[in-house]
């Protein structure tokens, strides 16, 4: 039994609930122990950095220093959000380049009596730690349903392997891990170039024609390598695809019908766990027809939410976007 | 195109030391000033074509010390922070983190160009001053009734996917040490002005 110091973050009692419940399945079956750091906060996402950088360090240097404080023979710090996980890395690391910021950081924590040494905490993201430290032998050797007949795009996002300031990725723009992952569960993966493109984060939200633009790139070229799915490592990229799906459609007159489920849900799948007991069902581009392809019975979710004009391929051709003139990697393949 | 050579566009003073405050106000080491204008930045940007000035002009801009003209700029309102740029800039400059810098110079100053992505941190950070955590609902709620009303009825098969699915908690948690996480920020808000007030720091 390894155990980890864990930082859920807020989205995973929230719209991410699925990867809450997926990844707490897989890793008792994994023999991980999560210790959740007690009385966490929210890390600020870019939010508080764009207001105000130190409040925004501190904010996330105050989770640092409960780890710290909380640490039991262990200084690694796990996120299963990439956004979380992003802000904790780089803080410890700028903390460790910048002694100016180091003393701003626990000048600022000391007003409650914490503080922060720099490189205490070694912060991690999930899938790295299952991939690094379980290893793809061994989550083999767990799986009972072999994923086989499912297409997978294999989508990482940023701020996994990048900005990567500790080296842990051997590649920051077309790393393979999340591929193999999937090949270990017996899917088939798709070649899906745009595996660490931005979903856009918030731009859904401050600027949603570029954020919708962001999304159609990712989800048409997942649509035009026919992957049945997309897999992903973050909530905010979940949200993006899944829920901004509709929206996207309807924006650009198209139907594209792209479900986009946790890698720790299709781990749970592949180790023959129930699709409920996963959280699925409670994507709003439903995966159930997808999984039902490969046998996996989905129990119907108690009200099925497709946009009509998004149900289903059959239908119109997606049409090519108004929008932004930027270089597009699937071009050649048509 | 904006105009972005020669002189400010805007009218203002040059402001050499502009780079120094950008510098400062991003913490950390930021490298800004090691840029040798390649322009690896807005080739490898997602959201460039949306940009009134590419990364590379904007701190070209910030050297010749066009104070006014880049805190104006849409272009760091337009970073997703991918960190594509960060990864292959050759100086390895911390480049989102510069574009948090402007930005919050920007946001106190009342300039920034687009106040629908101020308004959004705001509304994002009010909900972790009052619970210390993320507020989904909340923060969807105001900002949509804010911002984008038209875009509601559209949405409203999502939203009602997302409380039917059990994605949307109600009901905010609040952490248990909110007053000790109210005293850090209060007291870095404090470092921040006096780091301000004191002059540029090194």
């Amino acid at each position: 039994m390894s155990t980890y110091l864990y930082y859920p973050g807020c989205s995973l009692s929230g719209s991410a609930r699925a990867y809450a419940e997926s990844l707490t399945a897989i890793v008792a079956r994994l023999g991980i122990e999560l210790k959740e750091i007690d009385d966490w906060n929210c890390c600020g996402a870019t939010e508080y950095l764009t207001l105000s950088p130190l409040r925004g360090y501190a904010l996330i240097g105050r989770n640092l220093a409960l780890a710290e404080r909380q640490r039991n023979g262990t200084n690694t710090l796990v996120a299963p959000c990439s956004a979380c996980y992003a802000n904790l890395a780089k803080t410890d690391r700028f903390v460790r380049e910048s002694p100016v910021l180091r003393e701003r950081l626990n000048g600022a924590l000391a007003a409650d009596g914490l503080q922060y040494t720099p490189g205490s905490i070694t912060v991690r993201h999930l899938i790295e730690v299952l991939i690094e430290d379980v290893g793809l032998d061994e989550i083999q050797r767990h799986v009972t349903r072999p994923l086989h007949g499912l297409r997978v795009a294999p989508y990482l996002g940023c701020l996994v392997s990048r900005p990567d300031y500790d080296g842990r990725w051997s590649q920051h723009e077309q790393p393979r891990d999340l591929d193999r992952l999937m090949t270990a569960l017996g899917a088939e993966v798709v070649d899906y170039p745009l595996r660490t493109a931005c979903c856009g984060g918030h731009m859904t939200q401050i600027g949603p024609n570029t954020g919708f633009e962001l999304i159609r790139r990712l989800v048409d070229a997942a649509y035009r390598r026919e992957a049945d799915l997309m897999v992903t490592v973050c909530p905010m990229c979940q949200m993006n695809i899944d829920a901004y799906q509709g929206e996207m459609n309807h924006h650009f007159h198209t139907n594209y019908h792209i479900p986009i489920l946790f890698f720790t849900q299709l781990i749970g799948l592949a180790f023959g766990l129930e699709p409920k007991a996963l959280g699925i069902g409670t994507e709003i581009v439903s995966a159930g027809r997808a999984l039902g392809r490969i046998g996996i019975e989905v129990p119907p979710a108690a009200e099925e939410v497709v946009p009509v004009e998004a149900a289903s391929h059959a239908g119109r051709r997606p049409k090519r976007s108004q929008g932004l003139p930027m270089p597009r990697l699937d071009e050649d393949d048509r | 195109m904006p105009a972005a050579v020669g002189a400010p566009e805007h009218g203002a003073a040059v402001d050499y030391r502009f780079i120094d405050e950008i510098r400062a106000a991003a913490e950390g080491d930021s490298r800004l000033e090691t840029c040798i204008q390649c322009g690896t930045c807005g080739g490898s940007c997602p959201s460039a074509a949306d940009m009134q000035h590419t990364p590379r002009m904007l701190f070209a801009m910030a050297r010749a010390g066009f104070r006014d003209d880049v805190l104006r700029s849409n272009t760091p309102w337009m970073c997703v922070s991918c960190y594509f740029c960060s990864v292959r800039c050759p100086q390895e400059i911390h480049i989102p983190d510069v574009m948090y810098a402007i930005k919050s110079i920007a946001t106190r100053e009342g300039v920034a160009p687009q106040m629908i992505g101020a308004d959004f941190s705001r509304t994002f950070v009010d909900n972790i001053h009052h619970y210390g955590r993320s507020f989904e609902v909340g923060l969807v709620a105001r900002h949509y009734l804010r911002h984008y009303p038209l875009r509601l009825p559209g949405m409203a098969p999502m939203g009602i996917g997302m409380v039917t699915k059990g994605r949307m908690g109600f009901v905010p948690h609040r952490i248990r040490g909110i007053a000790g996480l109210r005293a850090i920020l209060a007291r870095a808000g404090e470092l921040e002005a006096a780091g301000r007030s004191e002059g540029i720091r090194p």
